[in-house]
């Protein structure tokens, strides 16, 4: 402990309840577990001071950003240390000619997007989080968001990372240019979710904007009509930035929360952006609302303003917070299944929230198939988060059966370990093992997670460490 | 250290409806909404600047979710003294209530927040308490006890015995005696009898209010004219005492239920339209009265009845539609939302359209005009450290503006924003929108 205080300041370590004890959950509900220690390093030579220290005692190491996660990737589920790093969040270089951006692990990925706005250029990946998430964590758990439909999501962006291995030695994966010769580590290290080293800096693309965009919201009867609508417009080969769902549910508490001027009647929404030429997008938008006007809609609308297409926008990145109006809690699910599949598998999850008498909105990035059924829920209701994590369960083994995945952004921790499964066989997942183990041979890195353990994750775990043995 | 480390999955939230006094009042509805989606964290000022999950309004949530499922004491158990760590994750909370704007689920953080203050009493020593306690039982409920305060304060002010007195203390209580303001030669007397200049549009009354009365008797003075040249009618009811709001915001809420049921009883007593409030800290405590007393039975009603009648004078004059100013005021203005304007009343165009409203007001907005300048009550005074780091920041954004001055409705700003402009400048003067809009009709009957 003397030791931690040395590397990182007093003030840096925390060990009293009152302290650690906020660190237990991320944004995932379902679970929590203390960390013995806390530690808040400022630069990479403390990380890796903090990661040798580690791995001599042989404790577990967790390491998270802003807490943010869905999955329970940053939760300490074998206590031991936890490595947070939202304090290095510095954006290091900035480089418009080449197009990329240097940053710590803590910068915040609006913050990137701001400081690259400057040069008329923009990091890409926008998962709904982005306004206080970290490119860390993004990194960690190969995040998402509505514009990876055209631009790809963490991973098509990242060139090179700082990692600090489990046995505290810091290494270079990737590289600024492109082509890089060899196996592509960066690849590995991107949705690692922390199983593999510590990242300490990231190097990203930046893209420059596009000259114009349009955006449309298009509201429908029903889910259907607008799953039709979705599966038909990528039929037509049409590729729109964004093609976002979001159901009547939503809609309402959305409207509540914000006025964005959204129908309140309707079953499901569409929102769709294309950005491109400006003489292309007329041209591009009267196709998208050809398809839209054979399944009836109920209203087409295109932002007139920049001001009304952000207030679009807000209202889709701040829909599943703004359900927490409806029911005090709820569960955020992700999957993916094939474009073709979707009016398919949203009947099914309509049925299984009718089977299990609870209530499903719906908000998801609907141009790549990626769902989100938010499962609404009163936390104080006896035995309910059995049934809603069975529910779930049964939309995420709709997804896999239909020829899709159990995570399109969220990544896996702890919630969906036990799912790879259903992806995987014996030897996937033993080759996997490998790749872990040659990075981290002792298994401290953020245990019990991303690989199935052999067991339901509904163990009370028990302390990594004997009282006492840091001090 | 390592007592409690693990937890079971797919747990319930059981909390406690018995066992110590602390879990139960702590067990709050409030608390489930909070989806730990972390939204709030970059809107924190406490957290930007700490980036520690305690400090944000997240983790503060989740510490009083632990009380009350037992799992922290907020109290010592034998002693009944606050855990003090705690506490201090608690009372560095500035109450802007920031959060609350960023919160999709409606989260009202501000009373969890008041919620663990109650139980916690107020912050610092055992001295400090004690003086805290006094001062918000026996001097803030009392017009007159507050009024003799302020000229003893004067009287030290004037006397030259400030000058000899600072040179004896010792650097931080140094520090703190520069931050006290200067007090002004007229306390706010009104008269009787306060009527319309122009076609009758209202009848209002005013809340002097403790600082604004004794320290901003000049903002009261013009807040009345501004409110007559708009047709309405003023009364300044006798028998009114302080809102209360720094006492709620402190642990003391006994004092504070008194203070609000005595307001309840003059304002409504006075038969007016509108209950005009130019203190945004004090309009917000006003407007959240009915919740102070929901479980007050004699009072609960009453209370509802007299918090939907309380106005910030910029929200009224806006929602009125102001007499438009003729006289010119040819000044460049950045403007500073008061976080219980902003926030706590969700008030933010309405200010901004009476400033566009006077000829010749050039309105220049600063980043994070929405930030806290960490004034925040008593805030200065019981965490200078953080409060300094606020300020600076505040006012380094002041200075990227160019303007000429800062306009900021709330009197704890206005304190803050004065000592920010002398100690780390910009130098420019800071006025309550009250001060421009009187002087823009002011400036008219001059010509």
């Amino acid at each position: 402990m003397a030791r931690l205080k040395e590397i990182v300041g007093p003030t840096y370590v925390l060990t009293r309840p009152e302290d650690v004890v906020v660190y237990e959950q991320d944004a995932f509900l379902v679970a929590r577990a203390l960390p013995d220690i806390v530690v808040l390093p400022g630069s990479t030579a403390e990380v890796a001071g903090v990661v040798r220290l580690v791995h001599e005692a042989g404790v577990p190491l967790v390491v998270r950003g802003a807490g943010t996660g869905l999955n329970g990737g940053s939760i300490p589920i074998a206590g031991g240390v936890m490595l947070v790093l939202t304090r290095m969040n510095r954006i290091v270089e900035l480089d418009p000619r080449n197009r990329l951006a240097v940053v710590e692990p803590g910068a915040i990925n609006v913050d990137v997007t701001a400081a690259a706005a400057q040069h008329g250029l923009f990091y890409a990946p926008d998962p709904g989080s982005q306004t206080v998430s970290t490119i860390g964590g993004n990194v960690g758990n190969n995040a998402g968001g509505p514009h990876c439909l055209s631009y790809g999501v963490t991973g098509n962006h990242v060139l090179a990372m700082e990692v600090v291995l489990a046995s505290g030695d810091v290494t270079w994966v990737g590289s600024r240019s492109a082509d890089h010769p060899g196996y592509d580590l960066c690849g590995v290290v991107v949705g690692s979710e922390g199983t593999l080293g510590v990242v300490t800096a990231i190097v990203v693309k930046l893209l420059r904007k596009s000259q114009a965009v349009r955006t449309l919201l298009a509201a429908f009867e029903t889910i259907d009509d607008a799953s039709q609508t979705v599966s038909e417009v990528i039929a037509a080969g049409i590729v729109p930035t964004a093609m976002e769902m979001m159901d009547g549910v939503v809609m309402a508490a959305v409207e509540a929360a914000i006025h964005a001027g959204y129908p309140q009647d309707a079953g499901a929404a569409l929102l769709i952006e294309v950005e491109g030429h400006p003489e292309s997008l007329p041209r591009q938008m009267k196709r998208i609302e050809e398809i839209c006007r054979a399944h009836a809609p109920r209203m087409l609308r295109t932002a007139a303003s920049e001001q009304e297409r952000l207030l679009l926008w807000k209202g889709r990145k701040e829909g599943a917070g703004a359900l927490g109006r409806l029911a005090p809690s709820y569960y955020l699910h992700d999957g993916v299944v094939p474009r073709a599949k979707l009016p398919d598998v949203m009947r099914k999850v309509v049925e299984v929230g009718k089977a299990y008498g609870l209530s499903i909105g719906n908000l998801f990035h609907a141009g790549d198939g990626n769902l989100h059924p938010i499962i609404l829920f009163n936390p104080r209701e006896p035995g309910i988060m059995d049934k809603v994590v069975r529910a779930g369960e049964e939309i995420l083994r709709a997804c896999v059966e239909a020829g899709g995945t159990i995570t399109g952004e969220h990544g896996v921790g702890i919630e969906k370990r036990e799912y790879m499964r259903w992806m995987f066989s014996d030897a996937d997942l033993m080759a996997m093992q490998r790749v872990k183990r040659s990075f981290d041979p002792d298994g401290i890195m953020n245990p019990g997670k991303l690989l199935p353990v052999g067991e339901r994750p509904d163990v009370t775990v028990r302390p990594a460490m004997a009282a006492g043995m840091w001090t | 250290m390592t007592q409690e480390t693990g937890e079971t999955m797919l747990q319930s939230r059981d909390r406690a409806t018995a066992g110590p006094r602390d879990r139960v009042v702590l067990n709050l509805p409030e608390l489930d909404q909070c989806v730990h989606c972390g939204l709030c964290l970059n809107h924190c000022p406490t957290y930007r600047v700490t980036h520690l999950e305690p400090e944000s309004p997240r983790g503060r949530i989740h510490l009083v979710r632990a009380v009350a499922e037992g799992r922290i004491e907020a109290l010592d158990p034998a002693r009944g003294t606050p855990n003090e760590r705690f506490a201090e994750h608690i009372y560095l909370c500035l109450m802007c209530r920031a959060c609350e704007t960023a919160c999709p689920s409606g989260v009202q953080f501000g009373r969890i927040a008041e919620a663990a203050r109650e139980v916690l009493g107020p912050p610092g020593s055992p001295m400090a308490r004690r003086l805290a306690r006094l001062a918000f039982t026996q001097v803030f409920p009392f017009p007159r006890r507050l009024r003799w305060l302020a000229s003893a304060l004067r009287l030290y002010q004037r006397s030259g015995l400030q000058r000899v007195i600072r040179l004896m203390l010792p650097r931080r209580l140094r520090e703190m005696e520069a931050l006290l303001p200067t007090v002004p030669s007229r306390f706010f007397a009104p008269e009787a009898d306060l009527p319309a200049i122009g076609k009758r549009r209202a009848r209002v009354a005013l809340l002097s209010g403790c600082v604004m009365s004794t320290l901003f008797g000049e903002v009261n003075n013009a807040t009345v004219r501004v409110l007559r040249r708009n047709g309405c009618d003023v009364v300044v009811p006798r028998g009114q005492v302080c809102c209360g709001a720094l006492n709620v915001h402190n642990g003391e809420t006994t004092a504070a239920r008194r203070m609000a049921r005595r307001n309840i009883d003059v304002f409504l007593d006075a038969g007016v339209d509108a209950v005009i409030v130019n203190a945004a800290g004090c309009g917000a405590a006003m407007k959240e009265y009915g919740h102070l007393l929901r479980d007050d039975p004699d009072y609960a009603e009453r209370a509802a009845r007299f918090a939907a009648l309380v106005k910030d004078a910029g929200e009224f004059l806006a929602g009125l539609g102001l007499v438009p100013p003729s006289g010119r005021i040819e000044m460049t203005v950045t403007y500073q939302d008061p976080c219980h304007l902003a926030h706590g009343q969700k008030v933010r165009a309405q200010p901004r359209q009476l400033l566009a409203a006077i000829p010749g007001l050039h309105l220049v907005e600063m980043e994070g005009a929405d930030r806290c300048c960490g004034s925040a009550g008593i805030y200065n005074i019981t965490h200078p450290e953080m409060s300094k780091e606020l300020l600076t920041e505040k006012m380094a954004a002041v200075g990227r503006t160019g303007a000429e001055a800062v306009v900021a409705p709330n009197p704890g700003c206005m304190l803050q924003l004065r000592f920010g402009a002398q100690r780390y400048g910009p130098a420019l003067p800071v006025f309550h929108l009250m001060d421009l809009l009187d002087r823009a009709y002011e400036a008219k009957t001059d010509c």
